[in-house]
């Protein structure tokens, strides 16, 4: 597994920049994430960042699109807005979690 | 007398009233319960467009297929009270239980897309999820002239995940046989990053819809169907228009399961991925399209599921230790059209491989390689579902166990 330095630290990531150890997260991390993918995060952002993390530790898996929705309340408008472009997998790489599994 | 209540009697309610009724002991009754006198056979719904079966092979009446042990009722059900053991039907009639097994299934919701049922729909855009649907697209098929067709995939997960894919292969070889193909583009438009949600499959199948000459537009999530200028929107405001949709609209639990606030945001139904019991409830089962695990919603996993479930269900009954486990296991043939087809062999943990099955170095049937035996294998699936699947008889050489014999699986070294 590759290893990664930003922020002052070195994290352990797969290929595609995601964490394998969530305990490497800090707040300051996930901010210097989001800079990589061009966003700078705000209080939105953090809405879905804090239920993204709250959720995982439910279900053990990052929520959908539908549960972002249903059980978060935020629309899917909003997360396009937030996070373009893929906003499930860009929300849950800089969230520190792994990529969401593609349902079967 | 003890009872157990079986709600649904599609493929896997009407597999479990089988084997029950030949395995439980005297002393349970069994009933089951339906809303709709047809049983319909959902994998036969595929062809209808192109006219290799119609309203005859894919419709029959029920109750002939289940046992004179069980009870069946026709009742729309309301909504399942697990801390008093009942179930409300329609109507306000109650049904007591002491063991309890979902298997409502899945369906449709294309009021869930916006625009999606609007002017368009039963005209330029359809389904062939139900009966309906597939009866109103076949006119369509029949009729067309040429134009840009689209097969869009609204939301994972969705029912027999392969299903769009065969149909974009069937209306290449359909379309070709009519004379109109050269006339028609055909699109495939996916919220997924390929062909199919494992990557050995998806690459073999991506390479298969190239040869045949369908577009791919991926990683599109559908936001809107735009009924006036005909075409699709997704979130990130690309657009794809159309002559014929054909729409996968995101599938549902029933809305019994949310009346009944025991779902999860698609009314799925919270399962323990080895025992199969609810998370909500000990004496609560569920099977089939109904539950939340991570493997194919498919006539097949729900013939696997029953196998273990039945174990269980008996050890629980003689509050025995449950030791039966579900491995996730999934089989599916993949029809690729001018008489060929694909089968896929997988569980929770592996993804499909090429390989042999079920024997090594034999077959028949090729893994993940395109031949006429597996063509021939899933239209003989029809054969099995009606005669075989239903009454709950193992399917013979095919395990509930997913087998490892046979496949070329990549050695990780650790
Ligand atoms: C187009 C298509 C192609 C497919 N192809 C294949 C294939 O090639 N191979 C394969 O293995 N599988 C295939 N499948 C999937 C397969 O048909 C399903 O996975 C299978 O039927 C699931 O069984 P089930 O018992 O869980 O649900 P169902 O068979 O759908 O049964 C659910 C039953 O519950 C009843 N019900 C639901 N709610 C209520 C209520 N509130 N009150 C009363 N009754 C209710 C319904 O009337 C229904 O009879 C395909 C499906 C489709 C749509």
């Amino acid at each position: 597994m590759p290893t990664k330095e930003i922020a002052g630290t070195t994290i352990d990531v797969t290929e595609e920049g995601f964490l394998t150890d969530r305990s490497q997260w800090s707040r300051d991390l996930a901010g210097a994430l989001a800079t990589e993918e061009g966003i700078e995060l705000t209080d939105e952002h953090w809405k879905v960042i804090d239920f993204i993390t709250a959720d995982f530790q439910e279900k053990q898996a990052v929520p959908g699109m539908r549960r972002m929705n249903k059980v978060g309340g935020i629309p899917t408008k909003d997360l396009y807005r937030l996070f373009p472009n893929g906003p499930i997998k860009k929300a849950a790489r800089i969230s520190g979690f792994p990529k969401p599994a593609s349902c079967v | 007398m003890k009872k157990v209540l079986i709600l649904g009697a599609g493929t896997a309610g009407t597999i479990m009233a089988n084997t029950l009724s030949r395995k439980a002991g005297k002393e349970w009754d069994i009933t089951i319960i339906d809303q709709a006198e047809e049983h319909y056979y959902q994998p036969g719904f595929l062809f209808m467009p192109f006219e290799v079966y119609t309203e005859k092979d894919v419709v029959k009446r029920r109750q002939k297929f289940l046992p004179s042990r069980a009870e069946y009722k026709q009742a729309k059900l309301d909504r399942i009270l697990p801390d008093e053991n009942k179930v409300l039907l329609e109507g306000g009639a109650e049904e007591k239980y002491d063991i309890l097994i979902i298997s409502t299934g899945c369906g449709v919701a294309p009021d869930e897309v916006e625009g999606m049922t609007g002017s368009d729909w039963g005209k330029k855009s359809h389904d062939f999820y139900t009966f309906e649907g597939a009866s109103k697209l076949t006119n369509a098929m029949k009729n067309w002239e040429g134009g840009r067709l689209v097969i869009n995939i609204a939301e994972m997960p969705i029912k027999c995940p392969v299903a769009p894919l065969e149909f974009a292969f069937l209306a290449d070889w359909y379309l070709t046989k009519k004379g109109v193909r050269d006339k028609t583009e055909i699109v495939y438009v996916t919220p997924l990053s390929g062909a199919f949600t494992k990557p050995i499959a998806s690459a073999i199948l991506n390479h298969l819809l190239e040869e045949k000459q369908i577009n791919v537009v991926q990683d599109f999530s559908i936001g809107e169907v735009d009924n006036e200028s005909h075409k699709i929107v997704s979130w990130d405001q690309r657009e794809v228009e159309y002559d014929m949709l054909v729409a996968v609209p995101p599938n549902m639990g029933d809305e019994l399961i949310e009346r009944s606030d025991m779902g999860d945001e698609l009314n799925f139904v919270p399962t323990n991925r080895d025992t199969m019991q609810a998370k909500a409830a000990d004496n609560i089962f569920v099977i089939g399209d109904a539950t939340d695990l991570p493997t194919s919603k498919a006539g097949s996993v729900a013939h696997f599921e029953a196998e273990v479930l039945t174990g269980n269900i008996l050890s629980y009954m003689k509050e025995e230790e449950m030791e039966e486990r579900f491995d996730g296991h999934a089989n599916c043939f993949i029809e690729s059209g001018f008489g060929k087809g694909f089968l896929l062999d997988f569980n929770y943990e592996q993804e499909p491989v090429p390989g042999h099955f079920p024997f090594p170095h034999v077959g028949p049937f090729g893994l993940l390689s395109q031949t006429r035996i597996n063509h021939i294998g899933k239209l003989a699936f029809k054969y099995i579902y009606w005669h075989m699947l239903l009454k709950g008889y193992p399917i013979p050489f095919v395990d509930h166990k997913m087998s490892y014999m046979g496949k070329k699986v990549a050695r990780t070294v650790s």
